[in-house]
């Protein structure tokens, strides 16, 4: 495609297969499902040009219905496929599909390595907090005391915080939503201009194994006064800008105060800065109850990409040198029979 | 690049014996640089025009203790003036460091050999770490054998005292008096190995100097002790004339860097862009280590964070459009196998290598063995066939390697290239090919809809499914590990569908048989009293254990199989033509039984599972056995 092509707007429905979806009826999977195929067509990417790299287990079989390239591979794994994919053709617009198991259980070493690295990719993972293909066991995410079929008396292990891990990984964007949020497409949106690994948490309500998990910040009712949106450049207000997050100079911890007739400022209500890593810490793993649930992009702050490392290197190595294979069979210590 | 020099000096050659082939082995601590000092050695035996065969035997340890038996290091060398297939049964020459280098390798040696030794060496401490009661080089122990010895390390020290080096890095000038010493024996020039020390130690030219000194000492030292300097032990010296070469550029080439090699030019003849992931194992990490730097070739190299990632990375690249390879050693491909399935069931060209060494678990990493053919041919769940090659030699490497990308980017599928960690670290010469007597194979991406649609799963006469890469506008499909519809790719778990696609894929693989040489005899005759039939590294020994007999008279052919899986079409009425067939293996019996099975014949195991090669005489004897 030259420059001079227009560059013709795609609708969400060409980003749908004829696939019939498999999801339970009412799996939350289907509301990120329409997020993403809505969010599709404001990026500027064309379907030919995208891939969807899924590992195993409900969310993974995404890209099944996604009118792109796709490839369903094998358990915990997307992201080293989707490393391939992305090295042998850094054009391609590379999206990993993966759950709480799938990318933090038998993936997690794949997950740490790719944000490590930060090969240029979105990575939504799906957080239903269960192991729903295997017909509901606890998952590395699960809450303590959380029963299940192979934890009959409840859960003993403390779970994995993902946007943690993937801060503590070396990730240069993390971000968090959930299914049913409106404000989902925006995170998306911000995932993919990002260049680099860009980490999403998203909260899915599996309403089989798991239902509801998540209503205590997820419900419409009450929503202002629990969910926290953070905004680069506004302050971290909530519950209709009455409360706000602010700092405890003295403990160096994240606070809730109240903030009076909007004057935030007064209130000492941080202004949220995506590049602040050290507060990106601290909203990771702000416990939900006592403090709202921070949602949106929590930080971004991007460097130079694995992908484009390599290519770099692997051009200036190759700068002024002609490939000749005969030569190279011939190097080495050589002689000559007469 | 030198010539071959086809006489050294005739006046000194008249007055030596010629014998038509020695074996010599280094033995020394792994610090010792015994590798280093018979690498030099062997490019001196290019040098002088011989054929020859290496066996390199290191411990597992990076730097074992000094001095135990188990941290010896030893490097073998079969040199000669006619064909050499092995690495030899036992040294003629032994070269021992200190007693522990002593005690693990005189055993081999053979009845009458040379045993030279650095008494310096031979002090309480080393003696006991040896487990040596008293000093062997005094008690008559060795009495089978000649023994000279002498203080290497006195006698090192003192050729590189005018450098001011420390005493540490003084002895460890001690490899290259001991290779003087060698190149005295044996009638060889020291001019190469002059250059190569200036080259390596360009930097540092004191060292250089230090140890060309040292290298000429050791050199003098045979000279002098020849012509009876008082207190010098004399030495029997040798010449070994030069083996009849066909004309042509020669170089030396061990099995990683042929397979390194070979995969690039598969890739050239493909078409195609190669990516490669790996992960740091021994003896396969060679590989990764040659091809990172080969980035002009269109190759990319990534290590990967474990086994399981450097597979799938590979199979994504190959998604993408590029030949996915991946190499490991047994326990790796045990970690690769789930992503091998993932490829057989997406049907997309990948290369998997597999030095083998000694298993099963950590086993035994730096030695060779051949126990993972079944790995290789069956060890997969569900059926899930592919195709196995495995190579001879080091230089055989290099074209097993173009024929696993022909096959993985003709029928597109993995295949497995099975090589070992002897053939990984062996050195032997290799004629330099003419690249441009290789057929390309070049591969055509699918960029277009075809006339009555596209078909992501759709066959070629081959049972192949086109290759898309993704980019492609009107081509967009979805691959992965659940069973595939057949022609569309969808997912389908229908009975009938499942046995379809389950015959497909069985069709394929079997139907590479008919795109593969037919298996031909490589020493006997078509049909016959006995085969012996080999696959892999084994070629050396059986080949001269089957030439020795058939000079006696015996009725006796050598088979060797390189396409494991499929095998030639021809090969079930081939093995069926002998009265008796055997199969000599580094394991207990895999490839016998994938014969017996294919083929229902008797073939007869001869197993050898000691982390080393076959002797030729252990072949020899079974042969003889065979036709009693």
């Amino acid at each position: 495609m030259n420059d001079m092509t227009p560059i013709q707007k795609s609708s969400p429905k060409d980003w749908e297969t004829d696939q019939e979806v498999r999801w339970c009826p009412g799996c939350g999977d289907y509301a990120i499902l329409k997020a993403v195929q809505r969010t599709m067509p404001e990026l500027g990417s064309t379907p030919e040009n995208t891939v969807f790299v899924s590992g195993i287990g409900c969310s993974s079989r995404f890209p099944y219905y996604m009118e792109t390239y796709g490839f369903h591979t094998i358990h915990g794994r997307a992201p080293a496929v989707a490393t391939g994919v992305k090295l042998a053709n850094p054009d391609l617009d590379v999206w990993i599909i993966t759950g709480d198991g799938d990318a933090l259980s038998i993936g997690g070493n794949h997950t740490m390595h790719l944000l490590r690295r930060n090969l240029d990719c979105q990575i939504l993972l799906f957080n239903n907090e269960i192991y729903g293909l295997t017909k509901g066991q606890y998952s590395p995410t699960s809450r303590v005391g959380t029963k299940s079929p192979s934890t009959p008396f409840g859960s003993v292990d403390r779970p994995a915080t993902p946007c943690a891990f993937a801060l503590g990984s070396g990730a240069r964007f993390v971000a968090r939503g959930f299914d049913v949020s409106k404000h989902l497409p925006d995170v998306l949106k911000a995932a993919h201009a990002h260049k680099g690994a860009a980490f999403i948490e998203i909260f899915q309500n599996c309403i089989v194994y798991n239902k509801d998990v998540f209503e205590d910040f997820a419900a419409p009712k009450g929503a202002e006064a629990r969910q926290l949106w953070l905004q680069d450049g506004q302050p971290m207000l909530f519950d209709g800008g009455t409360k706000g997050i602010a700092m405890d100079m003295e403990t160096l911890t994240l606070k809730v105060v109240g903030v009076a007739e909007g004057d935030w400022q007064a209130a000492g209500v941080i202004v949220h800065n995506v590049k602040n890593r050290a507060i990106a810490h601290m909203l990771v793993e702000m416990p939900f109850g006592e403090f709202p649930m921070a949602l949106g992009v929590l930080y971004d702050d991007p460097r130079p990409t694995f992908d484009s490392a390599v290519v770099e290197q692997n051009a200036k190595l190759s700068e002024g040198k002609t490939p000749d294979l005969q030569a190279l069979i011939s190097k080495g210590q050589t002689w000559t029979v007469e | 690049m030198a010539t071959a020099a086809r006489s050294i000096d005739t006046q000194s050659q008249a007055d030596i014996p010629h014998p038509e082939a020695v074996v010599v082995r280094f033995a020394g601590d792994s610090g010792d640089g015994m590798q280093l000092t018979g690498g030099q050695f062997t490019l001196s035996s290019a040098l002088a025009g011989n054929d020859f065969a290496t066996f390199p035997d290191f411990p597992a340890e990076i730097r074992a203790p000094q001095g135990t038996l188990f941290g010896v290091s030893a490097f073998q060398i079969n040199f000669g003036s006619s064909d050499i297939e092995t690495a030899g049964d036992a040294p003629d020459v032994l070269i021992a460091m200190n007693p522990a280098a002593l005690k693990t390798n005189a055993p081999d040696l053979k009845p009458g050999g040379l045993i030279i030794a650095d008494d310096g060496e031979f002090n309480a401490r080393n003696l006991a770490k040896a487990q040596y009661d008293v000093n062997p080089l005094e008690d008559g122990s060795l009495g089978k054998w000649q023994l000279v010895h002498f203080n290497i390390s006195q006698l090192t020290m003192d050729a590189v005292k005018p450098f001011g080096l420390g005493n540490k890095e003084a002895l460890r000038c001690k490899n290259m008096w001991t290779l003087g010493l060698a190149l005295w024996m044996f009638d060889r020039d020291r001019e190469p190995i002059v250059q190569w020390l200036k080259d390596k130690f360009a930097k540092n030219p004191i060292l250089a100097d230090a140890n060309i000194a040292a290298l000429n000492a050791g050199h003098a030292y045979g000279e002098t002790a020849e012509i009876g300097n008082p207190g010098a032990v004399p030495i029997p010296r040798k010449h070994v004339d030069a083996a009849p070469a066909e004309a042509g550029l020669y170089r030396t080439i061990n099995g990683a860097d042929a397979a390194a090699m070979g995969l690039v030019a598969g890739c050239q003849l493909a078409g195609v862009k190669m990516f490669f992931g790996g992960y740091p194992i021994t003896p396969a990490s060679s590989i990764l280590h040659a091809l990172a730097r080969f980035k002009e070739y269109g190759v990319t190299t990534f290590q990967a964070e474990d086994e399981i990632a450097a597979i799938a990375s590979a199979i994504g690249a190959s998604y993408a459009g590029q030949l996915g390879v991946t190499s490991s050693s047994g326990p790796g491909i045990a970690l690769k196998t789930e992503a091998i399935g993932l490829a057989v069931m997406t049907e997309l060209p990948l290369v998997i290598v597999n030095s083998q060494r000694g298993g099963p678990s950590t086993g035994l990493p730096t030695k060779t063995e051949q126990s993972d053919l079944y790995q290789a041919v069956y060890g997969r769940n569900g059926d899930t066939p592919l195709p196995v090659i495995a190579a001879r030699s080091p230089g055989d490497v290099f074209d097993c390697a173009i024929e696993a990308v022909r096959i993985a980017t003709q029928f597109m599928t993995p295949v497995i290239l099975l090589t070992d960690g002897y053939i990984a670290n062996a050195a032997e010469p290799w004629k330099v090919p003419d690249m441009s007597s290789y057929k390309p194979f070049p591969v055509s991406f699918l960029d277009h809809v075809p006339e009555g649609g596209f078909k992501p799963y759709g066959r070629d006469a081959k049972l192949a499914r086109p290759w898309v890469k993704p980019g492609t506008p009107g081509l967009l499909h979805r691959i992965g590990g659940i069973e595939k519809e057949v022609d569309t790719g969808h997912l389908n778990y229908s009975p009938a569908n499942h046995q379809a696609m389950t015959d497909i894929r069985k069709g394929k693989v079997d139907g590479i048989a008919s795109h593969i040489p037919d298996q031909d005899v490589c020493l006997g005759s078509e049909g016959g009293k006995l085969a012996v039939v080999g696959w892999g590294s084994t070629f050396g020994p059986i080949h001269q254990a089957v030439r020795r007999m058939r000079v006696k008279g015996h009725d006796v052919s050598h088979i060797h199989v390189r396409h494991i899986w499929p095998m030639p079409g021809n090969l079930g009425d081939l093995l069926r033509s002998y009265d008796k067939v055997i199969v000599p293996e580094m394991n207990t019996g895999q490839f016998k039984t994938v014969l017996r099975d294919q083929y229902l014949i008797d073939a007869k195991p001869l197993n050898k599972v000691s982390g080393q090669p076959f002797r030729i005489h252990e072949i020899e004897a079974a042969i003889e056995e065979a036709l009693a």
